[in-house]
């Protein structure tokens, strides 16, 4: 298949599945439809109906899909020059992919163990902080939701939205000064004789993960508690009459309900750890891995955009399979994670 | 009762241990951006100096960069508003059976790393704006407040839609009845109805867009915004610079979020106090009746 | 101005569900008709078709002889009252009830003078500048009747209205609504599952069930004339007997039901062999033995003393649903004791043979 068909099957495949539901309401309102309810044009007057239909029909087809179905067509193309695109080498190919799991393009005998590795510790990262952030964050959205008086509660939230306002990047600094050689913690040690060389925290990673802890902390604070506080004190109290340990409480009362809000912020902790790019490259030692700077290199450095699609494509892929188990995990659905 | 106690002392110590945590950077932070060492330094504490404030204002890539990150900002919230408001609103109108499919293509920004949204925004509007010839919109800028809009767009339709949720159906129904055309019904009911939601997705939209680096670092090409900035000069070496900017935006946030706290509060006391009133009323009327009869 | 409303065989479908069926009825010019009828019969269907924000599927909807068909909700000369009033809750007491007018372009010295009008017509003359939210049930209440009434409509629509408010306060809102409906003499338009406000307000009644309307009438002829077994079980308190018909003459039909031969009038024509139910509303059972096909004997179950009456509950042919008794006081009788048994009596001019149909749940 040429390129060109290609893309303009990339433009054509959405607005195909519009005309289908299109189709498939008209038929569905002509056979059991409500009766004299009113079709969306007549519903929203002309002028409102044209704004509904152009801002979501250009966000929708635009920004979102359009825009995604590219990258991932684009990643299957080799680079070359702008003058040769579109010409007889302009095919599909595997060659980016190729690139990730053996680091050549052509050659299969070698794999590319710094990409690999990059990956995987990145994905074993994330899900361990954001494990981590789970055991932080729960106690103190339980204390929020169901223990704290209104007005200690008030205090409580607003302590939480300032740091959440702060961007990341002042917050990896911030980091950086505690954890640098001559940061606040080895001048601190030293000072009190407990090592007398400096500990290089950013070269052993450990700033790295205490930074990706902390930058998203509080994402996943605000679902825990919104889910938490909206379960009904009795059947706590219920369940401490009938002498159940407070363990037991939480995780056979307390968690099943809060389920909605746990796979929540799991799936955005993991997500945002995955795909951060400010914590590692402030953050990071010379030697340390993570997934996102290297597509960002693939960018800006090797300038090899159709690779670094190739890249995105497999954080993406990644990060679906992720939401996809945690949904299945739980056994709840999309809408009630993103409430 | 005493080990109940020490439930309640291991809790309180916990909280304090967390907010200790989540502060403790950012107070170490600040306390840098005023001693005197030009590496960030927090202690041995030297002598106080507000010298890395006055190196903020002659900083003209700074300042450029805040220019445009305000600038992107607005365009965000111009733009992911009235984006977000008509998706909340297509959502509950939409064909029951293309809900779901809808659903997953609306907030699939949100579950998607930002880095994967400025890039493929990168792409797509590089080649776009090449084969239409509008090449004129493939700026740092445009790209930056279309990739940020993207999922944006996408947080302001959920705030939208947990305030639709609570919307009664029958108030449009009420007003049409009355004789109202479906238009006037959207401009004095619902969007009356939105109005705390349409500021609330206004704020979020322009903090989202203002502290944006994933997206914005892929979509802003040879421009800066404030975030790209500190990136770069975050990476070349620290300064307490970029601390005394820090103690800036916190002051800044700290004094909107009271101030947003204040505000609440007293109108929440207004809101008591005609209740109240109204609750006593409803009680005269009922003695009232009673005594008629 | 007022008008008329008909509904001619009015079928109104939801996909493979019926949800009214053909329903013809004329709704005369300021006449104030309810249609009362279990939740789920079918009576709000109605009311939004004829409000306009459901279509019949067959059949049509005229007002004051106009077919309505394909006229849209803010174009009919009708106004609803909403179950839960549907209340701006934006908008102060004035602009709520002033947004018929405002909508309508009428300039705000006119729509002012008005809305001051009906204020003083709903008994609160001054509280234009309240919000909804400082009202009493009671107030909204009469806030949406005036809101509706400022469009000037032909004919009011009530959604159960009063079902929110607490007894004391339905009892009194039941007489304003009909004062006001005098006083401004348009056609209302009635639903409610509450035979009380059905029977003390209307000037008809139509009893609906599974979406079938079963009998239009005053409500008396509701209530002592009622020609299925629906109406005759769901209208007032009344004792169903179930059998087969054995004899039918004069007038007067016999079935064979678990407790005896029971004999009661035949006004619906039922033949011999046919499946019937005979109703004796409690009050029509005296105490003591009597004809032979005009009592019964059973056990005493419980007896409950309500003042001026005393309602006794004997074993019946159905052991879910004891027969009903109702002895008033000073009837001469002494009343026989819980677990004895006793002997109860009815007239059967008063006692009523219908053929067997579904009948309400309690």
């Amino acid at each position: 298949m040429s390129s060109t068909v290609g893309r303009i099957a990339i433009v054509l495949l959405p607005l195909l599945v519009i005309a289908v539901f299109w189709a498939m309401s008209a038929m569905e309102r002509r056979v059991a439809g409500h009766p004299g309810e009113r079709g969306f044009l007549q519903r929203n007057g002309a002028a409102i109906s044209l704004y509904l239909i152009l801002a979501v029909g250009i966000w929708t087809l635009l920004l979102i899909v359009l825009p995604q179905l590219y990258m991932v067509d684009f990643s299957f193309h080799p680079k070359l020059p702008p003058a040769q695109r579109g010409g007889e080498r302009d095919v599909y190919t595997l060659e980016n992919y190729r690139y990730f799991i053996y680091g050549s393009t052509v050659r299969t005998d070698q794999l590319n163990t710094v990409h690999l590795k990059a990956f995987f510790l990145t994905i074993g990262a994330s899900i361990f902080i954001t494990a981590l952030n789970f055991a932080i964050c729960y106690p103190i959205a339980y204390y929020m939701a169901q223990v704290a008086g209104p007005a200690r509660l008030r205090v409580l939230l607003l302590l939480l939205i300032v740091p959440y306002w702060i961007n990341e990047i002042l917050r990896a600094f911030a980091l950086r000064v505690i954890f640098g050689v001559n940061g606040l913690l080895n001048t601190g040690l030293m000072a009190i004789g407990v090592i007398s060389d400096p500990i290089d925290f950013i070269g052993q990673d450990i700033a790295l993960y205490t930074g990706l802890s902390y930058a998203y902390l509080l994402i996943m604070v605000f679902p825990l508690y919104n889910a938490i506080e909206s379960l009904d004190k009795n059947q706590i109290e219920a369940a401490r009459d009938l002498g159940a340990p407070w363990w037991h409480i939480h995780l056979n009362v307390v968690m099943p309900f809060a389920k909605p809000g746990i796979a929540a912020g799991c799936t955005l902790v993991f997500m945002l750890t995955a795909g951060a790019l400010a914590a590692p490259l402030i953050l990071g030692g010379p030697k340390s891995l993570w997934f996102t700077p290297i597509v960002y290199d693939r960018f800006y450095q090797a300038f090899n955009w159709n690779q670094g699609s190739a890249y995105a494509f497999i954080l993406l892929l990644t990060c679906i399979a992720f939401v996809l188990v945690v949904l299945k995990a739980f056994k709840v659905s999309l809408g009630e994670i993103t409430r | 009762m005493s080990s109940r106690l020490v439930m309640r002392g291991m809790i309180g110590f916990y909280i304090v241990l967390f907010f200790v945590y989540l502060f403790g950077p950012l107070v170490v932070m600040s306390v840098t951006a005023f001693n005197t060492p030009n590496y960030p330094q927090a202690w041995p504490f030297e002598s106080f100096t507000l010298h890395w404030f006055s190196a903020l204002a002659g900083d003209d890539e700074l300042v450029e960069g805040i220019q445009n990150s305000l600038v992107i900002g607005a365009l965000v919230v111009a733009i992911a508003v009235p984006v977000g408001l008509a998706a909340a609103i297509v959502m509950t109108q939409i064909y029951w059976r293309a809900r779901s499919l809808y659903y997953l293509i609306v907030v699939s920004p949100v579950l998607t790393p930002g880095v994967i949204l400025g890039i493929s925004t990168v792409i797509f509007w590089r080649d776009l704006t090449t084969l239409t010839g509008l090449k004129f919109f493939y700026n740092g800028i445009f790209l930056a407040t279309v990739g940020q809009a993207t999922f944006i767009s996408a947080y302001c339709m959920l705030i939208f839609l947990s305030r639709l949720q609570r919307f009664d159906r029958a108030q449009e129904e009420a007003a049409l009845d009355l004789g109202a055309s479906y238009p006037q019904v959207f401009f004095h009911i619902l969007l009356p109805f939105l109005k705390p939601a349409i500021l609330s997705a206004a704020i979020l939209a322009f903090l989202s867009s203002f502290e944006n680096y994933n997206t914005t670092t892929f979509a802003i090409l040879a421009d800066k915004t404030l975030t790209t900035v500190l990136a770069g000069r975050v990476r070349q070496g620290t300064t307490p610079a970029i601390s005394a900017l820090a103690v800036i935006i916190i002051a800044v946030t700290l004094t909107g979020a009271i101030t947003y706290e204040v505000l609440k509060r007293r109108e929440d006391r207004v809101k008591a106090k005609r209740l109240q009133k109204a609750a006593e009323e409803e009680r005269g009327g009922l003695v009232a009746i009673e005594a008629a009869e | 101005m007022s008008a008329d409303v008909e509904l001619d065989r009015v079928t109104i479908r939801f996909g493979s569900f019926t949800a009214v069926r053909n329903a013809t009825l004329k709704i005369n010019n300021g006449e104030f008709f309810s249609f009362l009828g279990p939740s789920g019969c079918g009576k709000t269907t109605i009311l939004r078709t004829i409000s306009g924000f459901l279509e019949p599927s067959e059949g049509a909807v005229r007002i004051g002889g106009r077919d309505m068909r394909g006229i849209g909700p803010n174009k009919r000369p009708t106004a609803l009252i909403f179950q839960n009033l549907a209340l701006f809750p934006l908008m102060s007491v004035a602009e709520n009830i002033g947004y018929g007018l405002r909508v309508r372009g009428v300039p705000g010295e006119a729509r002012r003078r008005r809305v001051d009008e009906l204020l003083n017509l709903i008994a609160m003359p001054g509280a234009g500048d309240k919000l909804v939210s400082e009202l009493s049930g009671g107030m909204r209440q009469r806030v949406a009747i005036a809101r509706a009434l400022a469009v000037e409509p032909q004919v009011l629509l009530l959604d159960e209205p009063l079902s929110a408010l607490d007894l004391k306060l339905r009892q009194h809102m039941r007489n304003e609504l009909r004062n006001i409906q005098q006083r401004v003499g348009i056609t209302f338009i009635y639903i409610t599952h509450d035979q009380g406000e059905a029977l003390t307000m209307s000037d008809r009644i139509a009893v609906m069930n599974a979406g079938v309307i079963e009998q239009v009438g005053d409500g008396r002829s509701i209530y002592d004339r009622p020609e299925t077994a629906f109406v005759a079980s769901f209208v007032g308190e009344n004792n169903p007997f179930e059998g087969r018909v054995v004899a039918a003459e004069n007038g007067h039909a016999v079935i064979e039901s678990p407790v005896g031969r029971l004999r009661g009038r035949n006004r619906r024509a039922v033949s011999i062999g046919d499946p019937a139910v005979l109703f004796v509303r409690p009050e029509i059972f005296a105490l003591g033995s009597g004809h032979e096909d005009g009592s019964l004997e059973s056990e005493v179950l419980n007896v409950a003393f309500e003042g001026n009456t005393t309602h006794l509950f004997l074993r019946g042919p159905d052991p879910k649903k004891p027969i009903m008794v109702s002895v008033p006081r000073g009837a001469g009788s002494s009343i026989p004791e819980q677990g004895s048994r006793t002997a109860i009596r009815f007239d059967p001019e008063d006692a009523l043979v219908l053929p067997a149909g579904s009948l309400a749940r309690e």
